[in-house]
């Protein structure tokens, strides 16, 4: 019978801690370039303008159809040496915090350009008509009248998908960047504790994403009543 | 004001609009009546360029709305335009829904802004509703408020788009009330509409179109009267006998 020895995990909360920082670092930042970048891109994707169109699909396609964790590793192991080459970055600095966020960036603007384009097409097609009968211009009938609309009805599927890209953030392991799941394993390693360790870690990703799905509920409930 | 000179489009192979011309001198009311599917709808949103056509011209104010060079915001913003579903902002109040395109559109400030949309809703008796949301309000207000927000513009002219087709019997009148005010002060109005009430009291002219074309152009008088077409002939006996 295995005994369980928790003792490792009070002396390791601070460097625990210190791990779960990053992972919000990494999930807030990415959340909010995705949004950003994600938006742009819908709006590419349903633009008249062919070549935009075109390219944002292809963005989209791709990063859809390749796996995160190569996404992440070609961040940590190949763009650093480009930037290393071509801006004469000093050599071994340590960009993985960078790269990582970048890399997941880069990877959730593609699934939040598709909620956001769905949400866009949500909103009436007379919505648009009557601001532009009212003479406000294609830029101004997006920003005060469509994504609002737009981005209010997205507001539970983004969080969600918020909720995924923080549990997605364990992947930063492959880069031995000490993230939550990283620090606890690395702990766990040490101390040769990891089935409790991981254990630990688990319950903590569980409480943290349930509680925030929970929330993510709550807000759908009122939008469907207001 | 409105000049339509043989106005045509087309979607791919499908003629939706066949050399439709008409004039509408300022100051007149045109109704524009006609089978479902005739392109009544899509004529009336040529005018202010929501709607792309072909072939031919069309002017408001003597400017021309096909031509890539017209600013259409800028003629759009004088050219007041409500719609069957009247199109509210749905996450504006009613007041901010009256406002934002003063604000944006023609740069005035807030307060004039308001103090204009204050006078509209007053106008058409909505006054108290104006921090209120549009869902909030039955379909009769929302029009009404959908019209105030159109006239906030100052428009020069008014296009309705079936106003009143997307209401409850019993709001109808208020709609149709708002809009036999406004022509009685002159204002120059094409209105697409089953309301044939509507037309024998208010309208000039009636236009009735049938498969993209205009069909019938004439007084109201001489439509009711004697249409001249057998196409008009039976959709007044439809429209006017139940």
């Amino acid at each position: 019978m295995y005994e369980f020895d928790w003792s490792s995990i009070p002396g390791a909360l601070p460097y625990m801690a210190q791990g779960m920082k990053i992972s919000l670092e990494i999930t807030v930042t990415a959340v909010l370039v995705g949004i950003v970048w994600g938006t742009v891109l819908a709006m590419m994707r349903l633009s008249s303008i062919t070549p935009l169109s075109w390219f944002a699909a292809a963005y989209v396609n791709f990063f859809r159809a390749i796996p995160l964790v190569m996404v992440l590793l070609w961040f940590f192991l190949i763009i650093p040496h480009l930037l290393e080459t071509l801006f004469g970055f000093p050599r071994g600095s340590d960009m993985r915090l960078g790269s990582a966020i970048a890399g997941f960036s880069l990877f959730e603007a593609a699934y939040y350009s598709e909620i956001i384009r769905a949400g866009i097409q949500s909103v009436p097609k007379g919505q648009m008509a009557a601001s532009n009968a009212l003479g406000m211009s294609y830029g101004q009938s997006m920003r005060l009248v469509v994504l609002p609309q737009a981005f209010r009805n997205m507001v539970p599927l983004l969080l969600t998908q918020g909720i995924i890209l923080f549990q997605d953030t364990s992947l930063v392991y492959v880069s031995a960047l000490a993230d939550f799941f990283g620090a606890a394993y690395k702990v766990g390693d040490r101390d040769g504790r990891l089935v409790e360790m991981l254990l630990f870690a688990g319950a903590v990703y569980f409480v943290i994403c349930f509680a925030f799905s929970q929330l993510v509920r709550y807000y759908q409930k009122k939008l469907k009543t207001a | 004001m409105i000049s339509m000179n043989k106005v045509s489009k087309h979607y791919g192979a499908f003629q939706v609009l066949t050399d439709c011309t008409t004039h509408v001198n300022k100051g007149e009311v045109v109704v524009v009546c006609g089978p479902s599917g005739s392109g009544k709808s899509t004529l009336i949103k040529c005018v202010n360029g929501l709607e792309p056509f072909q072939g031919g011209q069309i002017t408001v104010n003597g400017v021309s709305v096909g031509d890539p060079k017209t600013n259409l915001s800028k003629l759009r913003a004088q050219v007041g335009m409500v719609f069957q579903n009247f199109e509210l902002f749905p996450h504006m109040t009613i007041i901010e829904n009256l406002t934002v395109a003063q604000i944006k559109v023609l740069g005035r400030d807030q307060h004039e802004a308001e103090a204009k949309g204050m006078q509209l809703l007053d106008r058409v008796g909505l006054k108290v509703q104006a921090l209120k949301y549009p869902g909030q309000l039955s379909g009769g207000q929302q029009q009404r408020v959908a019209i105030a927000r159109a006239l906030a513009m100052d428009p020069i002219c008014m296009l309705f788009d079936e106003p009143t087709s997307a209401l409850d019997p019993e709001m109808i009148n208020e709609v149709l009330d708002v809009m036999t005010e406004l022509a009685q002060e002159g204002m120059t109005m094409m209105c697409v509409t089953h309301e044939m009430g509507f037309a024998k009291r208010v309208a000039h002219r009636v236009i009735f179109m049938d498969v993209g074309h205009i069909v019938e152009d004439d007084s109201k008088e001489a439509f009711f009267a004697n249409p001249r077409s057998e196409r008009a002939q039976q959709f007044l006996a439809k429209i006017l006998h139940h």
